[in-house]
């Protein structure tokens, strides 16, 4: 009986460590790699005489979206424009002088704080600059 | 001819013995009273089913994953390949009809009490088929990287991020990587081509196997029905007959809406610019999405969105244990309380569907 006992742990122990050596490389293979990202510090975008005024755009920083926005003062601001809700895209409504998310009517005021809707928190603001006429945004924590 | 199918027959006959399968399915009998009417349901699920995998190996033949060609040989189909728009509206429209007709099938169920012992395993099983459907609707959707479906599948996928401890492991995997790409087009075509078809035939096999097994549920009063007094029609051929013609019937009005109202295709995806004005989910997650929209931002002390998905998470369960924890009559004359909760369950449903659409 002990000889049999022997054999049913050992035959288990087999098999869980079979089981294990089969199903790490899967699980790992399913995990994509990490793509490493170019360190985008800053980007130039564009000329700020020719950018309209009380309107926004989407830019490329890297590979995330930013939202740069020229308010009716004339000022920029530059924000992520990802919302903080669920991942969708912002976009500047020039009708509410403010930013609104089309997915599940998500606003952000012109500082990018959550005032209506889901978003349970502000979008991260970048930092923007304008130096000869040329639109610098940068990082937030590239700032000073 | 018939000499050849004859002798076919018995060739095959001999060797695997077939007649007691027919003889089988000769005796099976199919019970008549005034809610037979809904058996024809899960036939009429199976039979859009085999459409979709139909014109999904059609469409196979031409659809090209990536970000630089799924739109356009979506698009190379639906303008230059002869008949190419027709296959695959009815493959979007079949979809639809799909889904819708499982939930037909599943109320039906609930409603006349199927789930009930003996049947348990056929509400889990259908229950499981129908999360695949819906996986194979929302991996489906993102294949012609349009800009609908790409904000769809990262609303839908940052949701699976939001459930607690796992959450974020879940949509890496998702997609692929932290944003959806191309990366994430290719895994949704892997899921939708191979990983859920495969899984759904085992699931479906089974559902099916369980129901040949047993029978087909009768409702309480024909069951007490002393046993001269219980009408039947044979599975074969006569029901078998009888679901061909409601098949017929089903396969004109998908041809009728596929060629009337030919789906869209819209515009290519762009992962810079923002989410269009209107943008909605497919319908049947539409009362999903609507609840999300409507939840403030933080619900006691956790984000809403949290809130949310832990939600409809436990109403997922639940409703999946229905056979488990079945409220019972509580005196004669009284409506039964499981049909309210059904009741609720639809009206629920349908008005956060039609908010959807109008809000």
């Amino acid at each position: 009986m002990k000889r049999r006992k022997f054999l049913d742990l050992l035959l288990g122990a087999g098999i869980l460590g079979w089981l294990g050596s089969v199903l790490y490389p899967i699980i790992s293979y399913l995990k994509p790699p990490a793509i490493p990202e170019a360190n985008v510090n800053s980007i130039k975008a564009g000329t700020a005489s020719s950018f309209p005024i009380n309107s926004g755009q989407i830019i490329k920083f890297g590979r995330k979206p930013v939202i740069l926005i020229k308010t009716e003062a004339g000022d920029f601001r530059a924000f992520s424009a990802i919302c903080t809700h669920l991942d969708c895209i912002v976009q500047y409504r020039n009708d509410l002088k403010h930013i609104w998310c089309a997915c599940h009517n998500g606003h952000y005021d012109l500082r990018g704080i959550n005032i209506a809707g889901p978003p349970p928190r502000p979008l991260e603001e970048y930092k923007v600059n304008i130096v000869n006429d040329e639109i610098i945004v940068s990082r937030p924590e590239q700032v000073g | 001819m018939i000499q050849l199918i004859k002798k076919s027959y018995q060739w095959l006959d001999e060797r695997f013995h077939l007649t007691p399968l027919i003889e089988f399915m000769r005796h099976k009998q199919v019970p008549v009273h005034k809610h037979s009417i809904w058996y024809y349901m899960g036939g009429v699920t199976l039979f859009l089913f085999i459409i979709q995998v139909f014109t999904g190996i059609l469409l196979l033949l031409y659809y090209q994953p990536g970000v630089d060609s799924g739109y356009e040989s979506v698009r190379f189909l639906m303008t230059k390949v002869s008949f190419g728009w027709l296959i695959r509206s009815i493959h979007s429209w079949s979809a639809n009809l799909f889904i819708f007709f499982i939930f037909i099938h599943m109320f039906s169920t609930f409603f006349t009490r199927a789930y009930r012992k003996p049947r348990e395993l056929s509400w889990l099983s259908g229950f499981f088929l129908l999360l695949l459907a819906m996986g194979f609707g929302f991996s489906g959707y993102l294949l012609p990287w349009n800009e609908l479906a790409f904000f769809a599948t990262k609303v839908g996928t940052d949701i699976a991020g939001a459930v607690p401890l796992i959450g974020e492991a879940i949509k890496i995997v998702l997609r692929g990587g932290e944003d959806v790409t191309g990366a994430t087009l290719s895994r949704f075509y892997a899921f939708h081509v191979a990983l859920i078809p495969a899984l759904f035939t085992i699931v479906l096999g089974l559902h099916l196997l369980f129901i040949q097994r047993q029978g087909m549920h009768e409702p309480d009063y024909f069951e007490n029905l002393p046993k001269e007094k219980k009408r039947t029609i044979p599975f074969f051929p006569n029901f078998l007959l009888r679901d061909a013609l409601l098949w017929l019937l089903v396969l004109n009005i998908l041809l009728y809406l596929a060629v009337f109202f030919p789906w869209e295709l819209g515009e290519k995806a762009d992962p810079f610019s923002s989410a269009p004005e209107g943008i909605r989910p497919e319908w049947y997650f539409m009362f999903m999405f609507q609840t999300l929209k409507l939840l403030p931002a933080h619900v006691l002390f956790i984000e809403g969105e949290v809130f949310g998905v832990l939600f409809f998470t436990v109403a997922a369960l639940v409703w999946l244990l229905v056979p488990f924890w079945e409220l019972k009559f509580s005196g004669k004359g009284k409506t039964r309380p499981m049909k309210i909760v059904g009741i609720v369950v639809i009206l629920y449903i349908i008005a956060l569907t039609i908010l959807g659409y109008i809000l």
